[in-house]
């Protein structure tokens, strides 16, 4: 690789900050005593503490998965700390009365929390460590009868929601990791929409980790009753330490009948140093269940950040006539390692899914699509197809594709396409001899490349993903 | 067209270079007059498109030894997007393909990091289609393939009508065309050298590198260069094309040696 295209690739990270605030936070380590004093901290109903309890005794029994195409030591899980709250000053009525230091670093973050300076029509719910600090939009949303909210607040003000679909999806022992933050997740966002209501705005979540020791652990449930549309994004950073904090969110999504999800991901967690020191592990689980007929749902997701990403955004389409998307990017860079992709299991008739997975990997760093289409006796007339491009960039980097198909219906329609592209230096070099620099034209590759996925994207965030993914691969070129 | 004390372009001198340590290139001495088109010719492997690669700053070789001035200035000191913005155009011998970008947004953006860079007004995508389809008149191309990526699937006289589009639309002072006419077959040759002939001024140079002489039926070169062995041997007027075509370019070779014999 010449030095042009290292040069590209190599752009320093943004939100690697640390903001100076009193925090709340529990000694390292994990027993029933700190879940106990978690759902206590929480003013949890009994319940709760049930749910947690089982899911972590569960979590006892198992082990942690070997099979990711991923290498990093064992995690130590009793040498991270569970919980950790910037400590408020007092009971908080509204955001005036945020910590001005929050209110500073979401700024810094780009993502103010007055609702006269945010976004046009996003509404965007704040999580800082282990806990929500605010949420904008919550009134004007409440009018139609969406609910959108910290998870710890629908916990308190909509019971009855929250224990009829948590775990609903995702079931609490459904892997290592769903077992572990379904036993000491923190908090997260809640979002209900109403029958026959079209959410108005964008909601969206934005995630920081600021602690240095501790996990963030939280929890996502949307639930889009019949007839309803909603579109979500979530966004993500955390400073930059020379150890790594591991991220081990769920993210359910329900879709009743005739409903659509469209639900966003911009990753950004601190990917570590080009030596591999230091980043996020993230290993989530996302799952969305299309239970009604003729129900919706969409994940697209750009993922530029996280040491380690480990994720399988999946859709069980239920409902007779569902439908599941999976939009993908997932870029690597230096020693950064992803295993990712989707799970489409077709359940009901006509279900149809779609999936296109695009990977960049640069540096040293390795990149994995695994995903699996599942059409199952009942599923007359399923369709699926599927796309898995990847791109080298340089000599170093790899790109593996892992696809798993089972079909149990013959009237099932299944296809799949994969391809593999390299940036190399006659490319760099035909750009140049237009007077086309290498990270114009690595920029102009990537995009073209990403071009599927980057128009699902809600508009000012496929702008954001397109300067995001430029500046990651700034310095790889050369 | 030679006019009389023209402006200078391009001065090669004792040019010496190699790739992986492999010397190809040994002493080249070449310059080139506004208003002028010159022909270099050879057989296979004597350098010639490495040379022309070398000009446009193609990074797997080296340059070691000799100069290379562009309008006074040390070309050799440039990166090569910097020598394109300076004014010299390579036309590649094999065009790269570039999936997913489509060939208006390459054209336009290659088009706009000149017009920034010559201190003009830079076209937005509505302003740059009347400005792209009239050019593509020039070499009488179907303005489908603005649409389709960078020469992906293109055919290769597709690839080698889009290469002199973009000269048409960046205009350089200096055009490098590599093997423009290989692979293809006689009409595609008569439109791309048409082309070629309609870009061409007083202001302007042309250095056209190929292998055979039935390109320059078409283009008429003021100068005809041999390149062998990595040095020009020999240079002559167009019929100096011709005489190759009949006699092949050994007598050439043999008559550098006896020369280069007598001198020793």
């Amino acid at each position: 690789m010449s030095s042009t295209l290292q040069a590209v690739i190599n752009q320093p990270y943004k939100h690697g900050f640390v903001t100076e605030i009193d925090a709340d936070v529990l000694p390292k380590g994990l027993n029933e005593d700190v879940i106990r004093l978690i759902s206590k901290k929480k003013n949890e109903p009994e319940w709760l503490l049930e749910f947690r309890l089982q899911a972590y005794r569960h979590w006892l029994t198992m082990t942690e998965p070997t099979w990711p195409n991923v290498r990093y030591p064992k995690i130590d899980f009793q040498d991270i700390s569970y919980y950790s709250a910037p400590k408020p000053k007092k009971k908080l009525a509204s955001l005036d009365e945020v910590d001005p230091e929050l209110l500073r670093t979401f700024e810094k973050l780009g993502v103010p929390l007055h609702e006269q300076k945010a976004l046009a029509g996003v509404a965007v719910d704040v999580v800082f460590d282990s806990v929500s600090v605010a949420t904008t939009y919550k009134a004007k949303l409440a009018e139609v009868g969406i609910i959108f909210c910290s998870f710890s607040e629908a916990v308190q003000n909509h019971p009855e929601l929250v224990k009829k679909y948590l775990g609903s999806v995702v079931p609490s022992g459904d892997n290592f990791y769903a077992a572990l933050n379904s036993a000491v997740f923190t908090d997260g966002s809640f979002v209900y929409i109403p029958k026959g209501t079209r959410c108005p705005m964008e909601l969206s979540t934005y995630f920081r980790i600021n602690t240095q020791e501790s996990g963030q652990f939280e929890r996502t449930l949307i639930i889009a009753e019949e007839g309803s549309y909603v579109s979500y994004l979530e966004g993500c950073t955390a400073p930059r330490f020379d150890t790594n904090q591991l991220h081990a969110a769920v993210v359910e999504l329900v879709a009743l009948d005739n409903a659509e999800i469209k639900y966003s991901t911009v990753q950004n967690w601190y990917a570590g140093d080009e030596h591999g020191v230091g980043g996020i592990y993230n290993f989530v689980t996302k799952r969305g269940l299309c239970r009604g007929v003729n129900s919706k749902i969409s994940w697209t997701q750009v993922e530029t950040g996280s040491a380690i990403t480990w994720k399988y955004p999946s859709c069980i389409l239920l409902g007779d006539n569902s439908s599941g998307e999976f939009y993908s990017v997932a870029l690597t860079n230096h020693k950064q390692q992803a295993d990712t992709g989707t799970k489409m299991v077709h359940i009901g008739k006509n279900t149809r899914s779609r999936i296109v997975s695009k990977g960049i990997s640069a540096g040293q760093s390795n990149n994995s699509y695994r995903g699996l289409v599942k059409i199952g006796p009942k599923a007359q007339g399923a369709r699926n197809y599927s796309q898995c491009d990847s791109m080298l960039i340089g000599a170093h980097s790899g790109a593996h594709t892992f696809p798993y198909i089972q079909v149990q219906n013959n009237t099932a329609k299944v296809e799949h396409e994969a391809s593999t592209s390299k940036i190399g230096e006659e490319q760099l070099f035909y750009f140049a001899s237009r007077g086309i620099g290498a990270e114009e034209a690595v920029s102009m590759i990537i995009n073209g490349f990403c071009k599927d996925v980057f128009t699902q994207l809600p508009m000012e965030f496929a702008v954001e993903a397109t300067k995001l993914l430029g500046l990651k691969l700034e310095g790889s070129i050369g | 067209m030679i006019i009389p004390n023209s402006k200078v372009l391009l001065e090669v001198s004792n040019l010496f270079a190699n790739i992986d340590g492999v010397e190809i290139l040994k002493g080249v001495n070449l310059t080139v007059r506004a208003g002028e088109v010159h022909a270099v010719m050879g057989p296979n492997g004597s350098g010639k498109s490495t040379f022309s690669k070398i000009l446009a700053g193609h990074p797997a070789y080296r340059v070691t030894g000799g100069r290379v001035l562009f309008e006074g200035r040390d070309l050799l000191a440039l990166p090569p997007e910097e020598r394109t913005r300076a004014g010299v155009f390579l036309a590649f011998q094999y065009p790269v393909e570039i999936p997913g970008v489509s060939n208006s947004a390459f054209l336009r953006l290659a088009y706009n990091t000149l017009q920034a860079q010559r201190g003009r007004d830079e076209l937005d995508p509505l302003e740059f289609d009347d400005f792209v389809r009239e050019k593509i008149k020039i070499v009488d191309m179907d303005p489908a393939f603005l649409d389709r990526s960078v020469n992906e699937g293109f055919s290769g006289g597709e690839k080698k009508r889009n290469e002199i589009l973009q000269m048409a639309i960046l205009e350089p002072k200096l055009a490098i065309l590599d093997e423009t006419d290989s692979g293809l077959d006689i009409d595609a040759l008569r439109v791309v050298a048409n082309g070629v002939n309609r870009l061409i001024t007083p202001d302007n140079a042309v250095v056209l590198v190929t292998h055979y002489q039935r390109l320059l039926n078409y283009i008429t070169p003021d100068y005809v260069h041999v390149m062998e062995g990595g040095q020009i041997i020999k240079t002559g007027g167009k019929e100096l094309a011709l005489e190759l075509e009949t006699r092949g370019y050994d007598w050439v070779r043999d008559e550098f040696e006896s020369a280069a014999g007598m001198t020793a």
